[in-house]
C-alpha cells in the first residue's frame, strides 16, 4: 500500500458537513499540541522543566489521527515523547504542564516527569523510557481485554528505532500468535536520536517486518491526519473483531532535535532535509483543506489560535502555582497500602 | 497435616488460589500441555483450560512484558521462568516495568505480578544454568522477594504472593522440587515478611535462606554433638527483610553466620551483616562471618562444583570460627 494522497477520500463540503465539527476538534488538538511544546520547549529553555524532555512539534497529526479511532474505554501506551499523545487521549493541559514543571498537580503527581505521563481514567498507560519497553505492556492490556472477554483494544506507540529491538519481535510475534486485539503504531521520524533509519535497519519499509508475523503491515502518511484516523480505524476495527493486531508504519517528521540538548539540523540532518520536511505540515495541510472545503476562515483559525494560547497560558500559570510534593511523597507509592 | 513435596505444596498453591480468583492465571513455557518443565504445574491446564494455563514460545522478555501489561489493568498473573538463569532476559520488564509503574505514575497503577522459577544451582548444570539471583532483585524498591526452603512456606508463601498487590519475585530450587514436609491441611497462609526460626538455639545463630537451610539445619545438629546450639533462621522473605526476627536472634546467640547459595560480593548477607553492625553492634561476641558460594562461574566438574558450593560443613566451620572454637 502506497503513502495516502494528503486528504485524498475526504470529499466533504461545508461548515454544516457532518466532517467539519470533526476537523475542527482535530486542527484545534493539533494547534494545541504544537504550541504546548513551543511553550515547553521555552519553559525548559528557562530551567523550569527538568531532566529530558522530547518534544512532538511535527507529529501532531500521528496522535490526533490514531487516537480519534479509539473509544474511551481502550487502551494507549506509548514511550518518552508521549506529551502530544497524552493531549490527544484527552489529559489537561494543566495536567500535563503541571507534570512537566514537577508538581503536585500533575498528571503523575509530580513523580514522573516528561517520559512518565499516566492517568489511569483515560486508559493512558504511560510513558515509558526504555526503548521498546511499552511494546509488550500494549500486548499486555490487549491480552488482558481478550481474557476478559471485553471488546477493547490496546495501542501502542513506538518509534522507528523500536523496530529493532528485541521486545519489538517478541511481542508481535506472540500477539499476532494470539490475535491479541492490538495495535501497533511505529511514529516513523526517519531517526532514533541522532541515527538516520537507513544506518540502523536493514529494511527500512518497516511495515513489511508485519509480513514476517502474519499480520497487516500498513504505510501511512503521517501527515496527513485524515489518513491516520483511516488506517486506524481500520486496525482497530480488525482487532476489535477479534481477526488480531496490525502494524501501521506512520511517517512523520519531527521539527525539532531528539531532546532539547540536541539542535533541529546541521549535525546529524541538513537544513535542507528539515526544511523540506516542513512543506508538509500537518496543520497546514488539515488547515488549507479546511478552507477549501469551506469550513474554516481566518476568523476561524484566529479564534482557535486565541483559544489554545488562553489554555496554554493558564496551564502554565496553574503549574507555577501549584504546590511541590509533599517532603514524604517521597517514600509514597513504592509498594502498594498495606492489605487488609 | 499431610506429607507432600515441594512441588506438590506450590501446585496446590496455584491451583488454590486459581479456583479463588478468576483474575490468576499461570503464563510461561512448557507450562501448559507438558506440565511443567518441572511438574509444578501438573494438571493445571486440564483443570482450567488454555484461557488460563498458557504455554509461550521462548520470549521471556515478551511475556514477562505482556504479564506485567496484564498486571497493570488488574489481572493477577503467575508468570513462570523455567529458570531463573532465563529470566536475566526478561528482567528490563520486571525493572523498569513492574517495579517502577506504582511509584512513576503517582500510585495510580499497580502491579499484582508473581514471577516464579526455579534459582540457584542444581546439580552439574555449568555456569548459565547455576545462578542465584537473588541479591539483585532486592536490590530494587518495588519488588518483593521470597524464597520458601520448606514444602509448607513453599505453599503458604506462594499463596500470599498471588494475593499481594506488588509484583513479587518467587524463586524455587530444582533441588527443592523432591523435598517432603508437612503441610497443613486447608487454607493455609505464609506471610511475606517473616522470617521463621527453624531450629531454636541460644549459642550462635545462622541466617540462611532456601537451599542453605537444609545444610544449616545439618550442621546445627552435628554442633549440637559438639555441645553448639544453634539457633537457625529462614529469612523466607529477602525483601522485606524480617530485621526484627535478625536483631531478636542476635541479642539472644550474640554470634552470626549467614549463609546463602549466591556470590558473596554485593549478596544478601552484605545487607544481613549491614544491618547486624548498625543495629546490634554492642550484642556481637565476634565479627560475623558469611558463607557463600566461591566468586567464580560455576564449574561443571562435580568435585569443582562442590568445591564452590556453601554447605553443611563450611557452615559448620563458620561457627567455630564465630565461637572461637577449633
Amino acid at each position: 500500500m502506497g503513502v495516502t494522497e494528503p486528504l485524498a477520500r475526504a470529499r466533504p463540503r461545508g461548515p454544516d458537513s457532518p466532517f467539519a465539527d470533526r476537523y475542527q476538534a482535530w486542527l484545534r488538538s493539533m494547534i494545541l499540541i504544537r504550541r504546548f511544546e513551543e511553550k515547553a520547549g521555552e519553559a525548559y529553555s528557562l530551567g523550569q522543566i527538568g531532566g529530558f524532555c522530547h518534544l512532538y512539534i511535527g507529529q501532531e497529526a500521528v496522535a490526533v489521527g490514531t487516537l480519534a479511532a479509539l473509544r474511551p474505554d481502550d487502551y494507549v501506551v506509548s514511550a518518552y515523547r508521549e506529551h502530544g499523545q497524552a493531549l490527544a487521549r484527552g489529559m489537561t493541559s494543566r495536567a500535563v504542564m503541571a507534570e512537566l514543571y514537577g508538581k503536585a498537580t500533575g498528571c503523575s503527581h509530580g513523580k514522573g516527569g516528561s517520559m512518565h505521563l499516566f492517568d489511569a481514567s483515560l486508559h493512558f498507560m504511560g510513558g515509558h523510557g526504555i526503548v521498546g519497553g511499552q511494546i509488550p505492556l500494549g500486548a499486555g492490556f490487549a491480552f488482558a481485554a481478550r481474557y476478559r472477554g471485553t471488546d477493547q483494544v490496546s495501542l501502542t506507540y513506538m518509534g522507528e528505532a523500536a523496530a529493532n529491538i528485541g521486545s519489538f519481535h517478541e511481542t508481535l510475534n506472540i500477539a499476532s500468535l494470539w490475535k491479541l486485539p492490538a495495535v501497533f503504531v511505529i511514529e516513523n521520524n526517519g531517526y532514533g536520536m541522532g541515527t538516520a533509519l537507513k544506518r540502523a535497519a536493514a529494511i527500512t519499509e518497516l511495515y513489511q517486518r508485519a509480513a514476517g508475523y502474519a499480520m497487516p503491515g500498513v504505510e501511512v502518511d503521517g501527515q496527513d491526519v485524515v489518513a491516520v484516523k483511516q488506517a486506524t480505524d481500520a486496525a482497530v476495527a480488525r482487532a476489535r473483531e477479534g481477526a488480531g493486531p496490525s502494524l501501521l508504519e506512520i511517517r512523520t517528521f519531527r521539527y525539532v532535535g531528539h531532546s532539547m540538548s540536541d539542535a533541529a539540523s546541521g549535525t546529524y540532518r541538513s537544513k535542507e532535509e528539515l526544511d523540506a520536511s516542513r512543506q508538509r505540515d500537518p496543520i497546514v495541510l488539515l488547515e488549507t483543506r479546511m478552507r477549501e472545503l469551506g469550513m474554516l476562515d481566518d476568523a476561524g483559525v484566529q479564534q482557535i489560535e486565541a483559544a489554545v494560547a488562553a489554555e496554554i497560558a493558564d496551564a502554565v500559570k496553574f503549574a507555577e502555582e501549584s504546590p511541590e510534593p509533599e517532603p514524604e511523597q517521597l517514600w509514597a507509592d513504592v509498594y502498594a497500602p498495606e492489605q487488609a | 497435616m499431610a506429607t507432600q513435596t515441594y512441588r506438590d505444596a506450590l501446585n496446590a498453591a496455584l491451583r488454590e488460589e486459581m479456583q479463588r480468583d478468576d483474575n490468576v492465571f499461570l503464563m510461561g513455557e512448557e507450562v501448559a500441555e507438558y506440565d511443567g518443565a518441572y511438574k509444578v504445574s501438573r494438571g493445571l491446564l486440564k483443570e482450567f483450560g488454555p484461557r488460563r494455563v498458557i504455554d509461550t514460545p521462548i520470549s521471556e522478555l515478551g511475556f514477562t512484558g505482556i504479564g506485567v501489561g496484564a498486571a497493570m489493568v488488574g489481572l493477577r498473573p503467575v508468570i513462570e521462568m523455567m529458570t531463573m538463569n532465563f529470566a536475566l532476559l526478561a528482567i528490563d520488564q520486571i525493572v523498569n516495568g513492574a517495579a517502577k509503574v506504582r511509584y512513576m505514575s503517582g500510585g495510580q497503577i499497580g502491579c499484582p505480578l508473581v514471577f516464579r522459577g526455579p534459582g540457584g544451582a542444581a546439580l552439574q548444570l555449568g555456569a548459565q544454568h547455576s545462578q542465584a539471583f537473588e541479591s539483585w532483585y532486592a536490590h530494587i524498591p518495588g519488588l518483593k522477594v521470597v524464597m520458601p526452603a520448606t514444602p509448607a512456606d513453599a505453599k503458604g508463601l506462594l499463596k500470599s504472593a498471588i494475593r499481594d498487590d506488588n509484583p513479587v519475585i518467587f524463586i524455587e530450587g530444582e533441588m527443592l522440587y523432591n523435598q517432603k514436609g508437612e503441610v497443613p491441611d486447608g487454607e493455609f497462609i505464609v506471610p511475606l515478611g517473616k522470617a521463621d526460626v527453624k531450629r531454636p538455639g541460644k549459642d550462635v545463630t545462622i541466617i540462611c535462606h532456601s537451599k542453605t537451610v537444609a545444610p544449616a539445619l545439618n550442621a546445627a545438629k552435628s554442633l549440637a554433638d559438639e555441645g553448639i546450639d544453634a539457633e537457625v533462621i529462614d529469612l523466607r522473605t529477602i525483601r522485606p527483610l524480617d530485621e526484627e526476627a535478625i536483631l531478636a536472634s542476635v541479642a539472644k546467640t550474640n554470634r552470626v553466620v549467614v549463609a546463602e547459595e549466591g556470590w558473596g560480593f554485593a549478596g544478601v548477607g552484605a545487607q544481613v551483616v549491614d544491618l547486624i553492625q548498625r543495629e546490634a553492634f554492642d550484642d556481637l561476641d565476634a565479627p560475623v562471618i558469611r558463607v557463600h558460594q566461591a566468586d567464580v562461574p560455576m564449574p561443571y566438574n562435580k568435585h569443582l562444583e562442590k568445591a564452590a558450593k556453601a554447605d553443611a560443613t563450611k557452615i559448620g566451620a563458620a561457627v567455630h570460627q564465630v565461637c572461637y572454637r577449633g
